[in-house]
Formats: structure tokens, C-alpha cells, sequence
């Protein structure tokens, strides 16, 4: 009796020990984001309480990210599979999905949340749409986080989702959001004031990605180097795009840092421009570690560009 | 829908400017004002981004998250520029979750349409073959694929494919993908996993043709292509490595005339294909694919004669992540030995082929490809050959390639022919496994 009793304490202890370090333990969600700007996003809201997983690398092209396999074993994991939609991550993110075995990240799962529903999108075609024009998004240009207006709305609805899937922590994550929201607005003021004498001017870009940033921050975009979205420059149309700066003169190409710069470089030499590695996404260089710092570099850049074209 | 929120819109802003006029401090009332009119933007923007949500998933009752609902045509009274901060960013959802169904096909309706591709396969061949001849200019494939997702818990992939003439059901499946413990099942004809060129549709294929040892031991073009259950499941593995298992079961019919590799004489003679694949990440743009097949079935001489194939593959992949898009290498090899019984003695045949991809710049690709196979009926027959190719993208939707090829035939014959290959797709076609 003695016995059974003794074993019966230890089952009682074991048992509440297990019982008290599981919710303990498991509760931290796992975030999968499949691109680093809204990773760094989640972690704004999410803070400690969440781990947070990128798929694709800030330098890398979000367009042509390879499905390997070792992304699987975090999609197998993740409670969360926070995507950018619009069709941006079309070429490799669905057979990852199907394949994970993991129903929670699964297109209308729980766990499935597409941060472009938050955002205020731009170039949505409205007439009929059809690959002449090149590698469009028919949803719209899904490059839209380099708006810092965006960023919030986009941290807003991931706190919430978080929120939803951790009610006992909701309170956190929505205090974690104000917080951010309020660095955000002051980060905004001295960005607008940095960028204040530069609005009106004009740009060309690599490729079309920084349409909401360029809304933002009041830059006119005039075109770009590529003739249509994802085909490489042809000569008839670099040697227009010249003309056309020369004519307006623009003297700034924005490219992102996984383009090859021979073709700007070209450009510039023969127009008098200069090229800046514009970073769209966080990660993109070592330093570029958070959402703030994405902006901090891109307009300390463009800043010392138009100084320097002026 | 449109006009629903623009009512709400316009009812909103009336709503406001009056609240505006009737304040007594003007001065103070502007920065008020200017918060007013941002949270109103965003909220145009969070029922923008709902309409989108609920055109792309109509079917899906989830619609986005709602918190502290707040109805838009009744603003909450603002005190001295403070305004409410975190506007929900879903309101007076109801009136959207439930759209008007005036049966038809409504746009939100053909939104669930599957995604249609059409891809394009022409082929032209020059030089002389006597020993596996083909068409000089031919339509050699139009392969349909229609996708979609069925419910949550699964999808549905279809793909048939049109010679010039007959039509074949290359691949048509169901996909459990919500399956418990992290399985994945799949139910319908499918290519096989047995190794990797086996998997391939014809327009992924890195050459214009298939291997020898493809040709001469596993089915060739229609290669080991069954109607039956596969199950898939992750393995947990340490230090990274991705472990994955994959069992499969089918009627028993793969192949055809004299490729043909199994035929199921009773409803017995079922075969099946196993599967393993280890997966590493050498570095952030090199990476490692090792696989060990096997497939066991019933060949065309009956009941009692098995054919059983025992494969390897490694693939090497180098990406560099910055340059994606301008430069890449993939070294492949695939090694498989067929065990196979006849008359009047067992034929055990081995084969293989060595493979190199390069990517030169954005739109070029070079390779080569090192051919040998004994065929798998007459196994001290061996057939080698050697391919060079040459692909030009002009974008992501076609390719243009040309490939010289050398084959020395057992019968002592060599032929060298040159293939050349348009390939041109239409529609939005599913990603394909990495």
C-alpha cells in the first residue's frame, strides 16, 4: 500500500510536471514568412513570444526562389505561413505547401495569412491582361511593402493573426504593435523630411519594385531597364530608355541588388547618371538588420545620389 | 460591391465633416482631422484588400481576421485629436462574407476555375538512325494541365497529354495534403518516384530526349506511369538533412511495346516503387540530392516472372542567391541495374548517365550528357552515346534548344543526329517539385 501510494505521488508529480512545462514550452508560434521583410515585420509585433523564419534572403530575387527541400522542414513546423501573395512567390511556394504534409499552412488553413489583404496595392490592371506585357501580376504589383504606411498596416493584421492563434498573448502583441507603430510615425517624419527636397524628381528602375515606395516618397518613376517586367534589357530599348533620360534628364537608376549592372552601368557612363544598389527588401546587406534600418539605407542613398547628380 | 463601399465611404466622410464643422477649435481640430483621414484610408485599404481576398477565395468561408469590429457608418466620436489608433481592420464583414449568388457563372464563380495551362512541345530531327528512327518535324506533345485546390484538405493536378495523335492521361491525382503526422497521400495515375528523370514531364526534362537508360530500362518517354496510392512522409533527421520516404502501390502496367516494363496478368500482379531521398544544404547556394529507388513488378511474360529495378541518383545544385537569375549548375547522375526474369535465363542489365547543366547568363544554358545502357531484355547488348545541348530562353514561357547527339548502337551502328526543340507554354502552370 505504502507502495502504490508512492507510486501514485510520482505519477501525480510527473504528471503535473509535464502538464505545466508543455503549455510552457509549446506555446512560442512559429512564424514561416517567405520573404524577410515581412519576417522582420512579424518580429516587430511578435517580439520574443514567436520565432520567425524567413524563406527567401533579402538579396535574393523573391520572383525565382528555388523550392528546396530543407524549406519544407520549416513549413513542416510552422504555425503561420505569412506570404506576400499577389502571385509573387507563384513559381515556388505552392509545391512547398503541398508537399509540407502540414494542414495548418495550407492555402485557407488557420495558419495561412497573405499580408497583400492589408495593404493598399498598386497597378492593379484593369484591362485584360496578357504575357505581351511580360511577366505581370495580374493581382497587381506586389511589391508593396516599401511603404512605410503599408508596413504598418501589414504589422497591424499579422499582431491580430497572432493574436487570434494566442489569445493569452494578444494583449502583448498588440501592445508590441503600438509600440512599433509609434517608432514608425516618428521614423516617417524624418524620413519625409529627409526626402522633402528630392520630391517631384525623376527615376528609372531596374525593375518595377518600388512603386509604392516611390508614391511614398513622391519620386516619379520614368521607366525602367528592363523593356517589360522580367525580360532582360534589349538594346533598342536601352538605347530609348538613354533618350529618354537624357531628354528629362534623370540621372538616378535604382537597382536591386540581385541584377546584373552592366546594362545600368552603361546607361549611366553614356547619360552622366549613376547607378545606386537600391535595397528592397531587409537583409538585403549585412547592416540592413530591421524595417527601420530598410529605409534608413535606401534613402541615405538615394540622398547622396541626387546630391551628387544635382 | 464596389458601390457598397463607396456608400460607406461617402456616409463616413459626410459624417466626419459635419462632426468637423460643428467643433469650436478649428486650429486643433486639424491634426484631428488629418488622423481621421488616415484611418479612413486605411480603412478603405483594409475593405480594398478584403474584396481581393474574397474574389481570390470565394469558396473559402475564412475570411480575414476580425478584431474589435467597429461599424464604418458610425465613426466613434473623437476627443481632441486622439484618435483610436488600431482601426479594425475588417468591418461590417457580414455584408461581404455573404455575397449575392444569382447562380450563373459569376466572376467570383470562374475564380475557382482550376489554372489552366497548355504547354507546347515541338521537335525536329536531323540525321540518320536505323535503329530507333524519328520524325523529322513533329507536334511531339501539347500537355494540358489543370490544377486546383479541391477543399482544404487537398488538391487535384490533371495532365494529359496530345500527341499528334491520342490523347494520354500522363498524371491525374488527388493530393491529401492535411493529412495527420504529417503524411501526404496521393490517389490517381502518376508518374512514379522512382528516381529522377522518371518524374519528369517531358517539358522539364534538362535535354530534347530522355536517356538511353531510361529508354532501355525504364519505360522510356511514358516511363514507369501507374494508376495507384503513394504515401509520403518526412523523416526526422539531424544536422539539416531533409529525409524523406515515399511508398507506392499500382495496378502493374508501365511502359509499352518493347519498353514495356511491367504488366499485371491478375489482379494480383500489383507493383510498387520505393523511394528515399536524403536532401542537404552544402551552403546557402550548393546543395546535395542523393535518392535510392526500388520497383518490383510483373513483367509481360507473366505471372510468375518479376522485374525488379534498383536505382541511384545525386544531383548537385549550385545557385549563387545573388545572381539567380544569371547563373547556375546542376550535375546529375542516375544509376540503375533491372533484375529481370525470363527465358531462358534471368537478364540482369545495368545503365546509367552522367548529366552538367550550365547556366551561362540569363537567357543561355549549355550542357552535356554521357549515355550508357545494356538493354534490359538482352543484357550483354550495350548502347552508349553523348549529347551536347544548347537552350536560348527568350523569356520564362518558351524555350528554344538545340542538342547534337551521338549514339554507338550494340549492333556496332552509330548515329549522329541533331534535335531540335521549340517549347512554349500558355497559362498559369504550376510550379513543378524542385
Amino acid at each position: 500500500m505504502q507502495n502504490l501510494n508512492g507510486i501514485r505521488a510520482l505519477v501525480a508529480v510527473t504528471l503535473g510536471m509535464a502538464l505545466s512545462a508543455v503549455p510552457a514550452a509549446a506555446k512560442k508560434l512559429n512564424v514561416v514568412t517567405s520573404t524577410s521583410d515581412l519576417a522582420a515585420l512579424t518580429m516587430e509585433v511578435g517580439g520574443d513570444r514567436i520565432n520567425v523564419d524567413s524563406i527567401a534572403k533579402g538579396y535574393q530575387d523573391p520572383h525565382f526562389v528555388e523550392a528546396k527541400p530543407s524549406f519544407l522542414l520549416k513549413l513542416k513546423q510552422a504555425d503561420v505561413l505569412l506570404v506576400v501573395g499577389l502571385e509573387l512567390e507563384i513559381g515556388w511556394l505552392p509545391p512547398l505547401i503541398t508537399q509540407s504534409g502540414n494542414p495548418k499552412v495550407q492555402v485557407g488553413g488557420q495558419g495561412y495569412l497573405d499580408a497583400s489583404q492589408f495593404a493598399e496595392i498598386l497597378e492593379i490592371p484593369s484591362g485584360p491582361v496578357s504575357r505581351a506585357m511580360g511577366d505581370v501580376h495580374p493581382l497587381g504589383n506586389p511589391h508593396y511593402w516599401l511603404d512605410p504606411a503599408n508596413g504598418r498596416r501589414i504589422a497591424r493584421g499579422v499582431a491580430n493573426k497572432l493574436g487570434e492563434l494566442d489569445p493569452n498573448d494578444a494583449p502583448y502583441f498588440q501592445d508590441r504593435f503600438k509600440d512599433f507603430d509609434r517608432r514608425l510615425s516618428d521614423a516617417e517624419k524624418k524620413w519625409d523630411a529627409e526626402m522633402s527636397p528630392y520630391r517631384g524628381r525623376k527615376v528609372v528602375t531596374y525593375h518595377n519594385s518600388a512603386t509604392n515606395f516611390a508614391k511614398h516618397f513622391g519620386l516619379n518613376v520614368m521607366g525602367y531597364v528592363e523593356p517589360r517586367p522580367g525580360i532582360p534589357p534589349t538594346p533598342g530599348h536601352t538605347i530609348e530608355l538613354m533618350g529618354l533620360m537624357k531628354r528629362d534628364k534623370i540621372k538616378v537608376i535604382l537597382v536591386e541588388p540581385y541584377f546584373d549592372l552592366k546594362t545600368p552601368d552603361s546607361i549611366a557612363r553614356e547619360t552622366g547618371g549613376k547607378v545606386i544598389v537600391f535595397l528592397p527588401s531587409v537583409g538585403g546587406e549585412k547592416e540592413v538588420t530591421d524595417y527601420f534600418k530598410l529605409f534608413d539605407y535606401d534613402i541615405a542613398l538615394l540622398m547622396k545620389a541626387f546630391q551628387e547628380t544635382n | 460591391m464596389k458601390h457598397f463601399i463607396f456608400a460607406v465611404v461617402l456616409a463616413t466622410l459626410i459624417s466626419t465633416t459635419m462632426w468637423g464643422q460643428q467643433s469650436t477649435a478649428p486650429a486643433a481640430d486639424t491634426a484631428a482631422l488629418e488622423q481621421k483621414f488616415r484611418d479612413m484610408e486605411d480603412r478603405i485599404i483594409a475593405l480594398e484588400g478584403q474584396v481581393r481576398a474574397l474574389k481570390a477565395t470565394a469558396a473559402q468561408a475564412q475570411p480575414a481576421p476580425v478584431t474589435s469590429p467597429e461599424t464604418a457608418t458610425e465613426p466613434s466620436p473623437l476627443v481632441s485629436g486622439t484618435a483610436p489608433a488600431e482601426t479594425s481592420a475588417t468591418s461590417s464583414s457580414s455584408a461581404f462574407a455573404r455575397p449575392i449568388n444569382l447562380g450563373g457563372a459569376s466572376n467570383a464563380g470562374k475564380a475557382l476555375n482550376p489554372d489552366i495551362s497548355v504547354i507546347g512541345d515541338f521537335i525536329g530531327v536531323a540525321g540518320h538512325n536505323s535503329i530507333s528512327p524519328s520524325p523529322a518535324l513533329e507536334m511531339h506533345e501539347s500537355e494540358i494541365g489543370l490544377q486546383a485546390i479541391i477543399d482544404p484538405y487537398a488538391r487535384g493536378d490533371f495532365f494529359l497529354s496530345f500527341g499528334e495523335k491520342g490523347v494520354n492521361v500522363e498524371e491525374a491525382f488527388i493530393t491529401f495534403t492535411a493529412l495527420p503526422a504529417g503524411f501526404t497521400a496521393r490517389v490517381g495515375k502518376m508518374r512514379s518516384a522512382f528516381g529522377k528523370v522518371n518524374m519528369m514531364h517531358n517539358h522539364v526534362l534538362p535535354f530534347v530526349d530522355r536517356p538511353l537508360v531510361s529508354n532501355s530500362l525504364t519505360g522510356g518517354e511514358d516511363g514507369i506511369d501507374d494508376a495507384g496510392f503513394s504515401l509520403e512522409h518526412i523523416l526526422p533527421a539531424p544536422k539539416g538533412i531533409f529525409l524523406d520516404v515515399t511508398a507506392q502501390l499500382f495496378r502493374g502496367d508501365s511502359g509499352g511495346g518493347n519498353q514495356l516494363v511491367f504488366q499485371s496478368h491478375r489482379k494480383s500482379d500489383v507493383s510498387t516503387v520505393e523511394h528515399l531521398r536524403a536532401y542537404k544544404d552544402l551552403t546557402e547556394s550548393t546543395n546535395l540530392d542523393i535518392g535510392l529507388s526500388y520497383a518490383r513488378g510483373h513483367n509481360e511474360l507473366g505471372s510468375a516472372f518479376l522485374t525488379q529495378l534498383y536505382g541511384v541518383d545525386a544531383t548537385v545544385h549550385w545557385k549563387p542567391l545573388r545572381r539567380a537569375i544569371y547563373h547556375s549548375f546542376v550535375g546529375r547522375g542516375e544509376f540503375i541495374w533491372s533484375q529481370r526474369q525470363q527465358l531462358p535465363v534471368e537478364q540482369r542489365a545495368f545503365g546509367f548517365y552522367t548529366s552538367g547543366e550550365y547556366q551561362l547568363g540569363r537567357r543561355w544554358f549549355v550542357g552535356g550528357r554521357y549515355d550508357l545502357s545494356d538493354r534490359s531484355r538482352f543484357a550483354n547488348q550495350t548502347d552508349k552515346g553523348g549529347s551536347a545541348i544548347l537552350t536560348y530562353w527568350p523569356s520564362e514561357f518558351s524555350q528554344i534548344r538545340t542538342q547534337y547527339r551521338y549514339t554507338k548502337y550494340a549492333e556496332n551502328i552509330g548515329a549522329h543526329e541533331v534535335l531540335f526543340q521549340v517549347l512554349f507554354s500558355l497559362g498559369a502552370h504550376g510550379a513543378h517539385p524542385f
